[in-house]
């Protein structure tokens, strides 16, 4: 995905000279294209994320478009004041760009899996932040953050991610995806974790369990209305995301539900427990580790919906 | 009438005393802190923006406007003062600083006219300082990027960073102006993070680097009339100063960074500004 995004933006790039990279030494083999094409709009500031974002926001408050990017948590937390000063209190047109989103480096360790994120970056007022679950999410939304003025977060996956949606997508920020319909029960998720809940889906639907699955790559500004509905159509709702199960979309769709005094039968939030991952092992390794693989994620739903 | 040619060097020694005098109403009124930051800048503020800074009261957001960042936000009520002299806003707002209702907050903003950018947690303007030389140099404007600091701030690892990169990429629309008067928020810079030689770490950094007394109009005018310094590198202009400057019981004292003042000593204060002028 990360390879996508990079070829996006180098061909947006070319027709809309407003768009500067400002990195922090990392993206070696991605980065390469927007670096020899516009190399007056690209700037590495070697490991310095603070000085990278603020130079980001003094780029864009001069009317450009200034895109920092890096991996996981290093453009977000090791930055966070300065997003949160900088950026987001002057509604500067910065966009964060992360590569690897949940436990997708895997073996890299704790400093490289990024779990907090989701919920750190939706807390900042004039943020949006947007998680594609795959190539055809990904492409849209690159697009729509160029032409959002403000803001973005950008979770972007880091390796080949299969296709969540069948065929071609109807794409608007803040609208959530329908990828299949049912009644029994309804799954959101965010991001890339969104090819092993629809394969749960697809088991738990042999089984009898017919399963909604929504892909809410933008969570904020969350689809509320597609929210209610699942809540009031369908038997129940089960949240899914790599990320702590505190404060992500679970925690964002839980606040549309009691906000509207709307209480779904049956409501579950699959994520990581609040713990660090202390384990060693491949990405797809850890997500089943964590109950996040489309096994683990099938019988907990089979559990609780008594399937 | 003749025209005096050292008429401007007495403009803004009163502009400066003005900024004293506005700083010292304000805190008194709102009750709040960082006043001998404030006073330690007048005559750097004074320069910048008679002369230097081009902006313009009646257009603060002009394209073509010098842009000045305030990386010591805790300050602000100083650039604030001289913005309601210049006329960018209404002298009455300085009645509603650090109070309810009022337009003025206690660290700098840029929902006030003329305020380029907001801080108040240091380290945080010069590397947008530098992002806006770098795009002004790209779209070929002429106007330069003005950034003034304290000694707080160059504790930060993010100026620092920024500084490398600045000189890295040969930033000479950048100009950084350091208020170095050695106090910093529990003490002397020299017992807490002690900076010197400050003007050679920054001329080994790559920076062309002057210092000056910064209560000294005619000194910081002769220094900043000449930008850059050196064609290729970014400016960086050691003020020296006074924390508390003006008032006999804050200068060089702590107490004065988070300290306001009393009716008794609001009125000593202006007394002895009245005095020296």
């Amino acid at each position: 995905m990360r390879s996508l995004f990079n070829k996006v933006l180098v061909d947006i790039a070319k027709a809309d000279e407003r768009i500067w990279m400002i990195l922090a030494d990392i993206g070696y083999g991605e980065i390469e294209p927007f670096r020899d094409t516009f190399p007056d709009r690209w700037y590495n500031c070697g490991v310095a994320e603070q000085n990278m974002t603020g130079v980001a926001c003094g780029v864009a408050l001069e009317g450009n478009i200034a895109i920092t990017y890096s991996i996981a948590n290093f453009p977000t937390l090791r930055c966070l004041e300065q997003i949160r000063n900088d950026v987001c209190y002057h509604h500067a047109n910065v966009k964060i760009v992360i590569i690897g989103g949940g436990l997708a480096y895997g073996a890299l360790g704790v400093s490289h899996q990024a779990t907090e994120d989701i919920a750190i970056m939706r807390a900042l007022p004039n943020m949006v932040v947007f998680c594609p679950c795959d190539f055809a999410e990904a492409e849209a939304g690159v697009h729509a953050m160029i032409a959002h003025d403000g803001p973005f977060y950008y979770r972007c996956g880091y390796k080949k991610e299969p296709p969540v949606h069948a065929g071609p997508i109807e794409f608007q920020l803040g609208r959530a995806i329908r990828v299949r319909d049912g009644r029994d029960l309804t799954f959101l998720f965010t991001g890339t974790i969104g090819s092993q809940v629809v394969k749960a889906a697809e088991t738990l639907n042999r089984e009898g369990l017919a399963c909604r699955v929504l892909s809410m790559h933008t969570v904020k500004p969350l689809d509320r209305e597609a929210i209610l509905a699942a809540a009031e159509e369908t038997g129940g709702l089960v949240v899914v995301e790599e990320h702590q199960i505190s404060g992500g979309l679970g925690g964002a769709v839980a606040e549309v539900l009691a906000d509207a005094c709307v209480a779904p039968r049956r409501f579950l939030r699959i994520g990581l427990p609040d713990v660090y991952v202390s384990q060693v092992g491949s990405h797809e390794w850890l997500l089943d580790q964590y109950g996040l693989s489309a096994e683990k994620i099938a019988g907990t739903v089979r559990t609780m919906f008594g399937s | 009438m003749t025209s005096n040619p050292d008429d401007w060097v007495d403009r803004c020694r009163v502009l400066a005393r003005r900024i004293r005098e506005h700083c010292l109403r304000m805190t008194h009124r709102g009750h709040s802190g960082h006043v001998g930051s404030m006073l330690s800048m007048a005559e750097i503020l004074s320069v910048l923006y008679t002369r230097v800074l081009k902006v313009d009261p009646a257009d603060p957001r002009r394209p073509d406007r010098d842009r000045f960042v305030l990386s010591k936000g805790h300050g602000g009520c100083a650039v604030y003062a001289v913005l309601g002299e210049l006329g960018f806003f209404p002298k009455a707002w300085f009645e509603g600083y650090y109070r309810d209702k009022g337009r003025l907050m206690g660290h700098i903003s840029h929902h006030v006219p003329g305020v380029e950018f907001s801080t108040g947690s240091l380290g945080h303007g010069l590397p947008v300082a530098v992002g806006m030389a770098l795009a002004a140099r790209r779209a070929r404007r002429t106007h330069r990027v003005v950034c003034l600091m304290s000694d707080g701030d160059c504790d930060a690892g993010s100026s620092w960073e920024a500084l490398l990169f600045a000189a890295q990429h040969r930033l000479d629309n950048l100009t950084v102006i350091v208020d170095y008067n050695r106090i910093q928020a529990l003490g002397f810079s020299r017992d807490i993070l002690d900076l010197e030689p400050l003007a050679r770490k920054l001329a080994a950094c790559h920076w062309a680097v002057q210092e000056v007394d910064g209560h000294d109009v005619a000194a910081l005018d002769q220094a900043l009339s000449t930008l850059p310094f050196e064609p290729g590198q970014p400016s960086w202009l050691v003020c020296h100063t006074v924390k508390g400057k003006g008032v006999s019981f804050m200068e060089n004292t702590v107490s004065c960074h988070y300290g306001s003042v009393d009716d008794r000593q609001l009125a000593q204060a202006l007394r002895e500004l009245e005095a020296a002028s």
